[in-house]
């Protein structure tokens, strides 16, 4: 009898506990619904902010966050991954220099992204892009805020994500497929391009998907190193300045003239940041499904 | 009981012995040539010693069968005929292993050119998640130097080879993986056949199959010894007195015993290899 009932007793316990989940969930989703439905429109979607945030649409913070995923996206790839192949098939586990390789990215994923806002600052934009502009004589290109630095200051704080994810991906791949390539005379580097990677590609853009639902939301990593207050344009190139939806929702909830009257817009625009971060998983999502049933065709 | 099934263990060999003899007999007798040299081979797993000065020769175009019980080093041994080996960090190997005449074990050789001259055939059947043309193809590709004409010309032959050709020739472009276990034993025959190595390894190639998947591979075995020199490491003790031409018994990482199939399985030297032989451990 006792025992049926601490059966029952956690059992709802835990039922309890993913209701409270869920209902936070709906609440906060609910809530942004509710609130900001009526500003989507035509127009929230095709132009640039107007009256001090009160009027006009979201356009450049839209075009700029899509912009600042993909190349985030295109340079922690092939670094994470390659990280990931040496860690996995090339470094002695046991040697000191690979375990402080792994010490180093367990501790880079637990630095808050503030800090890595301020490294990006001081690292990229200073030390980096102002040394390329002295060194080619040129006038500010590189040596300021923009979009090429902001999305490589995110793609670092994702490295970590990406390595720890590539390098399961690695590891699941069965050992005999690795001896069978071996067994033929391929070369380690033949085995890990045409065996070991094309498994693992699926479990490799799952890092991909990760990186893109926390670099689409992060905000401190941009503030110092590319994002913009305001700009009525869109940037045409990585050395240009962008506006991001989650910088947007911070200036417009702390910085409006009039909070009243922004209000809608920033519960508009924070139904957008969350439709875009599904958008950009679903599309992961949808290649990672199609390689997946290309390599069960032939499993 | 236990005395019945001993005698019973012993008499099926002595079957096979007798039976292999009458029909070796019709054939004139080969001279065997030398191989593969091993001298004084120790092998060590970090500060595990797995073989203790391993001393032996394989001959060519000859069935060398390697038995024992588990965790004997039979498999290490075997292994560490093609540097297999070599992928478990911390260990290493002392000693030679001649591959006509060249040591395979020797500073700056070519590895891939040692493994594509000795191919090697595992335990459980590892085709690639791939169709199985592009399972027998790999080998060809990665090594390079062939046309699309030579490749399909060399998949087919070595299907043929591994007696798959008839089951697989309308489905080169299937997964190997929806082939069944025995079929799929054979395409890592054919695999390994398509590099045309000089050498076969073979670790326990049936262990895993039914009777007549089993039969089948052993039948293969036989026909392939015509072109290379097959080395084979095997639990079965049936198996290993059907097809090889000589015998090595492992025990605790030394090789116990080392001679003519038939002499090992009807009047073994060594206690020990005796009481293998006959089952009454192991």
């Amino acid at each position: 009898m006792n025992q049926k009932f601490s059966a029952a007793f956690f059992g709802g316990l835990t039922g309890l506990a993913m209701l409270l989940i869920l209902a936070i969930l709906a609440v906060i989703i609910g809530n942004i619904v509710l609130n900001g439905h009526q500003v989507l429109s035509w127009e929230f979607f095709t132009s640039a902010p107007k009256e001090g945030m009160t009027e006009g649409g979201i356009l450049p913070a839209i075009f700029g966050t899509v912009a600042l995923v993909i190349l985030m996206v295109i340079a922690v790839i092939p670094i994470g991954v390659m990280t990931a192949i040496y860690l996995h098939e090339y470094a002695r586990p046991t040697s000191v220099f690979t375990k402080s390789i792994r010490f180093a990215i367990s501790n880079l994923a637990g630095i808050p992204s503030i800090v890595f806002g301020l490294f990006g600052l001081g690292f990229f934009i200073y030390f980096i892009g102002t040394g390329v502009d002295r060194f080619f004589g040129l006038e500010v290109v590189f040596g300021q805020p923009c979009l090429l630095w902001a999305a490589t200051t995110l793609a670092l704080l994702n490295l970590p994500v990406v390595v720890v994810t590539a390098e399961e991906a690695l590891r699941a791949v069965p050992k005999e497929i690795r001896e069978g390539s071996l067994a033929l005379g391929a070369t380690k580097w033949q085995t890990i391009k045409k065996m070991i990677l094309p498994q693992a590609l699926p479990g490799i853009l799952t890092g991909a998907i990760l990186s893109i639902s926390r670099g689409a939301g992060e905000v401190a990593p941009i503030m110092f190193t590319g994002a913009a207050y305001f700009l009525p344009y869109l940037p045409t190139k990585p050395t240009d300045q962008f506006m991001e939806l989650g910088y947007h929702i911070y200036v417009m909830s702390t910085q409006s003239p009039d909070v009243e009257a922004t209000k809608p817009y920033l519960y508009g625009t924070v139904l957008v940041l969350l439709i875009l971060t599904l958008l950009l998983n679903f599309v992961a999502i949808v290649i990672r499904y199609r390689i997946r049933t290309q390599l069960k065709r032939v499993m | 009981m236990l005395e019945k099934t001993e005698n019973l263990i012993s008499d099926q060999i002595k079957v096979i012995i007798q039976d292999k003899k009458e029909r070796s007999a019709e054939k004139p007798v080969e001279i065997p040539a030398l191989k593969i040299a091993v001298e004084k081979l120790n092998f060590f797993y970090a500060k595990l010693q797995a073989l203790k000065n391993v001393s032996v020769n394989i001959q060519t175009h000859q069935v060398t069968a390697f038995i024992g019980p588990s965790g004997c080093g039979k498999s290490t041994f075997l292994r560490s005929l093609n540097r297999m080996n070599d992928l478990i960090p911390d260990a290493r190997a002392e000693g030679k292993v001649l591959l006509d005449g060249i040591d395979i074990y020797q500073k700056n050789i070519d590895i891939t050119q040692i493994r594509r001259k000795v191919g090697m055939v595992f335990q459980k059947s590892n085709p690639f998640p791939k169709t199985v043309y592009e399972n027998v193809a790999y080998g060809l590709k990665i090594a390079g130097g062939k046309g699309k004409a030579s490749i399909d010309e060399f998949v087919e032959k070595s299907l043929k080879q591994a007696a798959l050709w008839e089951e697989v020739k309308d489905k080169l472009h299937d997964s190997a993986l929806k082939l069944s276990g025995g079929q799929q034993q054979r395409v890592c025959i054919a695999r390994a056949l398509a590099v045309e190595p000089e050498v076969l390894l073979m670790d326990e190639p049936a262990s895993a199959l039914d009777p007549i998947s089993t039969a089948k591979i052993e039948e293969l075995i036989l026909d392939l010894k015509q072109k290379y020199t097959i080395v084979i490491v095997t639990h079965n003790m049936q198996q290993a007195a059907r097809i090889s031409d000589f015998t090595g018994f492992f025990y605790l990482g030394e090789l116990v015993e080392f001679d003519t199939t038939s002499k090992i399985f009807t009047n073994p030297s060594h206690k020990k290899t005796e009481d293998y032989v006959t089952g009454r451990f192991g």
